[in-house]
């Protein structure tokens, strides 16, 4: 082993919807024991339950609250650390906020995502009074890996976490922006070696983990991996493909799916709201806060009804409010049929493989909120997402000895071979075993074989056990797989063309940053030169594919089919006036870096005129525009 | 009534319960080697059909005045505080059930119980002190422990005793309690709500 081990541990971060978790592995053990499986331990983060009292648990809710200054005793918010920070976090802010919703930030996972809102803006919680101190999506993730790192550092004073090597997860669907505001949270707790790894992929070194050196006996040349990954709050899909290299299997990852804001808080909506029509029907009119105990409710009922035993019903009862518990609790019930029209043909429906969501076009009035997925239907999704990427791994798997799995012209689809679930909602054996069969459906329309189901380790650590185990692996031995870009990048050019009323004026999309551009490497868009006006931001119009996969960068295009490429929120670049005068027009081309961490950056960089050190003059690109 | 509560959620009668810290209290004598666990013993019947239940309990060795420990009421507090939040125990025990219905009560049993088997799960590892099954013959060699095991029924001769597990009993092999800050009232074991 060339590469000198830089840290003690390998930590491993799950920065989910819902809730974080932080697992990790001791390296020096792991270099001095060669012989057996690498121990991989998940931290007990200690966090306040209720005022004044503070347990440890492997999960930490991500949730902040923002008290009123008469709600709580300051002495009861005592931590096993010293902190400054108002800001509850974890499952006091997740309990409190239950009852008191406006003081409550929830989701600042997807906000971080949502290109809509200036995300560096403090506004959570939403539509909550003034007073309530507001927090921006960045800075409530900043709070929750401030409160990791302090959990770290109170266990291993002597091995502190900035010190650590650091994988955080993030979803496959994230956009650039959304990466890069991960990686900024991560350094403003000064993080030094720090990397970023896409949680379906995490989900992958978590089993290749669980399997040991067996792996290479579970999947063979020309396999297709389809990773199914459905958390609280979100859907990631990706695909891996198995090809060859000097008699290696190698793992490639061949595209990823759209940003679905669609999990399993979704499914336990929909059921507290058949329980509330159930109990409307029987005149029973419900008070918000008894919706709130329903939600809870289902989601215990839900996991025992979707195991596959026999119980048909399971009772749920919603106590009063007051300290009169008999004769004020609700009484009512749910049954597996309600459970299974409601979860299992509501949200993984029997549909052919050309049923795809139907998008429903938002309207420009809507309020300012989080673009929830308009079809329940994980399988349409998931359809749309396999006919979309029917030729995700031809490139890969064109000189694979194998053929037989190689997609021919006439399908339809990207055919799977195997899958691997992850996320809390898979747990339940009904639908994991519903998802596969829906599979194997469009596998055996299209005479394919059935895929077989990759055996998994635990749905709900598994991301953060696995990028715990990639941070290990990624300095010595060990199966890595080859990522890069999950999208090709584009800017938009208007075309010189007189406009035409009702029409938007022609745009061209020229390639800054192709498909696989890998950690570390470099692109420059041809020679073409944009003229940038010093002294004022500059906007460009941002697009992104993740089916055109032979684009180059400088390649520009004037036209592509409907869907091919999506626009991403526009970029922006200020150049300072640094000597010229205002109004002057600078020329720049325009240069796009994949860093170490697994961001990616954009600069432009002047064509004729040079700093004090004769290079080149750079500006960094913002991916993400403050409005 | 001294009873320890963190034995509560058992299903052990009290009859057993004060059997049980009486002998555990002569045993720790016996061995000075005082037991981390809390535990509900097994429970084994000497096979003898003309003997009554009750035993007559040793008390040969009350020479030495007894050590008697306080416990700390911080932990019996902290947990009537979990099972409050999660199961309404208290708000259920303090209700008169003379006045409501079977199904009224059973309503109320779901919340408590539910709630009551959450905390049991999440604050305790419970397991049993005999592996065997109920209503199965067992033997007891030499020297068991005699808290884990009680013996009842026709208690005479020598060991090995065989006899009936009449219950398994309980054993408690990991507690897991919140930290409580400094200053934390646990006499409030809910406080008052009051909605804006």
């Amino acid at each position: 082993m060339s590469h000198e081990i830089s840290a003690r541990y390998s930590v491993g971060i799950d920065l989910g919807t819902t809730h974080c978790v932080l697992s990790y592995l001791d390296q020096i053990k792991a270099a001095e024991d060669t012989s057996t499986e690498v121990e991989i331990s998940v931290l007990s983060i200690p966090q306040l339950t209720q005022p004044g009292v503070v347990d440890e648990k492997k999960q930490l809710p991500s949730f902040i609250y923002r008290a009123h200054e008469s709600e709580l005793n300051p002495s009861e918010l005592t931590l096993p650390w010293p902190t400054n920070s108002e800001a509850l976090t974890g499952t006091i802010a997740r309990q409190l906020g239950s009852k008191t919703p406006i003081r409550l930030v929830s989701s600042a996972k997807s906000w971080l995502c949502h290109g809509g809102v200036d995300r560096h803006e403090a506004f959570l919680p939403m539509s909550s009074p003034e007073e309530v101190t507001k927090i921006s999506p960045l800075n409530a993730t900043v709070e929750y890996l401030s409160h990791l790192r302090h959990a770290w550092d109170h266990k291993f004073p002597d091995n502190i976490l900035s010190e650590q090597n650091v994988t955080i997860t993030i979803p496959a669907s994230f956009d650039p922006a959304a990466r890069e505001l991960t990686a900024e949270a991560a350094n403003q707790l000064n993080l030094k070696h720090l990397t970023l790894l896409e949680e379906p992929q995490a989900a992958v070194y978590n089993w290749i983990n669980a399997c040991g050196d067996n792996w290479r006996d579970h999947v063979s040349l020309g396999d297709i991996i389809l990773v199914v990954d459905i958390g609280g709050g979100t859907c990631d899909l990706s695909l891996i493909a198995v090809s060859e290299d000097a008699g290696n299997l190698t793992l490639n990852r061949v595209a990823v799916g759209d940003h679905i804001l669609l999990g399993g808080d979704n499914m336990d909506l929909a059921l507290a709201y058949r329980v509330k029509a159930k109990l409307a029907a029987e005149g029973k009119e419900l008070q918000p806060w008894q919706i709130q105990a329903i939600v809870q409710a289902c989601r215990d009922a839900k996991e025992q009804l979707l195991l596959e035993n026999d119980i048909n019903e399971v009772a749920i009862a919603i106590p009063s409010r007051g300290s009169k518990l008999l004769g004020g609790t609700l009484r009512t019930s749910l049954t597996r049929e309600e459970v299974n029209e409601t979860l299992v043909e509501g949200f993984f429906p029997h549909v052919k493989i050309d049923e795809h969501p139907i998008a429903a076009r938002r309207s420009a009035l809507s309020q300012k909120g989080l673009p929830y997925a308009q079809d329940p239907a994980i399988s349409r999704h998931l359809a749309a997402f396999l006919s979309k990427q029917v030729n995700a791994a031809n490139d890969i798997l064109s000189n694979a000895i194998d053929r037989a799995t190689v997609q021919n012209e006439a399908d339809s689809f990207i055919k799977p071979s195997a899958i691997l679930f992850n996320g809390g909602v898979l747990k339940s054996p009904v639908l994991a075993k519903r998802m596969l069969a829906i599979i194997n459906h469009w596998l055996e329309d299209s005479n394919a074989d059935k895929a077989r189901l990759l055996s998994d380790a635990d749905l709900d650590l598994g991301v953060s056990i696995g990028a715990s185990y990639f941070g290990h692996i990624k300095q010595g031995k060990g199966v890595r797989i080859r990522g890069g870009l999950a999208s090709t990048y584009y800017v938009g050019i208007e075309s010189a063309m007189p406009a035409i009323p009702g029409m938007e004026a022609p745009i061209e999309a020229l390639c800054i940053a192709p498909f696989g551009m890998e950690e570390g490497s470099e692109a420059k868009a041809s020679e073409a030169e944009f003229g940038l006006v010093v002294g004022e931001p500059v906007h460009f119009r941002f697009f992104g594919s993740n089916t055109r996969r032979h684009d180059e960068a400088g390649i520009q295009l004037d036209q592509w089919q409907e869907g091919e490429l999506d626009e991403l929120p526009e970029l922006q670049v200020t150049l300072p006036t640094e000597g010229r005068g205002a109004g002057e027009v600078v020329a720049v081309h325009l240069v796009a870096k994949v860093s170490e961490i697994g961001t990616l950056k954009l600069e432009a960089i002047a064509a004729n005129s040079t700093n004090k050190n004769e290079d080149a003059e750079r500006w960094q690109i913002e991916l993400d525009v403050r409005n | 009534m001294n009873i320890d509560l963190s034995s509560m959620p058992t299903s052990i009668d009290m009859i057993h319960l004060i059997l049980a810290s009486l002998t555990l209290i002569l045993f720790i004598l016996l061995i000075k080697k005082p037991k981390q666990v809390i535990s509900a013993p097994a429970e084994a019947v000497i096979s003898s059909p003309d003997i009554e239940k009750e035993p007559a309990v040793d008390k040969t060795i009350t020479e030495q005045p007894l050590q008697l420990k306080e416990t700390n009421p911080d932990a019996a507090l902290q947990l009537l505080t979990l099972l409050q939040q999660d199961a309404r125990f208290i708000d259920f025990v303090k209700e008169d059930l003379s006045t409501y219905s079977d199904a009224d009560i059973g309503a109320a049993a779901r919340v408590v119980h539910e709630g009551s088997q959450k905390t049991l799960n999440t604050y305790f590892t419970l397991e049993a002190v005999r592996s065997e099954e109920e209503e199965t013959p067992i033997s007891l060699p030499e020297g068991f422990n005699a808290s884990e095991v009680r013996l009842t029924g026709n208690v005479v001769g020598e060991a090995p005793f065989n006899g009936t597990l009449i219950h398994k009993g309980w054993r408690v092999s990991q507690t897991k309690l919140p930290k409580i800050a400094e200053g934390h009232d646990t006499s409030i074991v809910a406080p008052a709500e009051v909605e804006l």
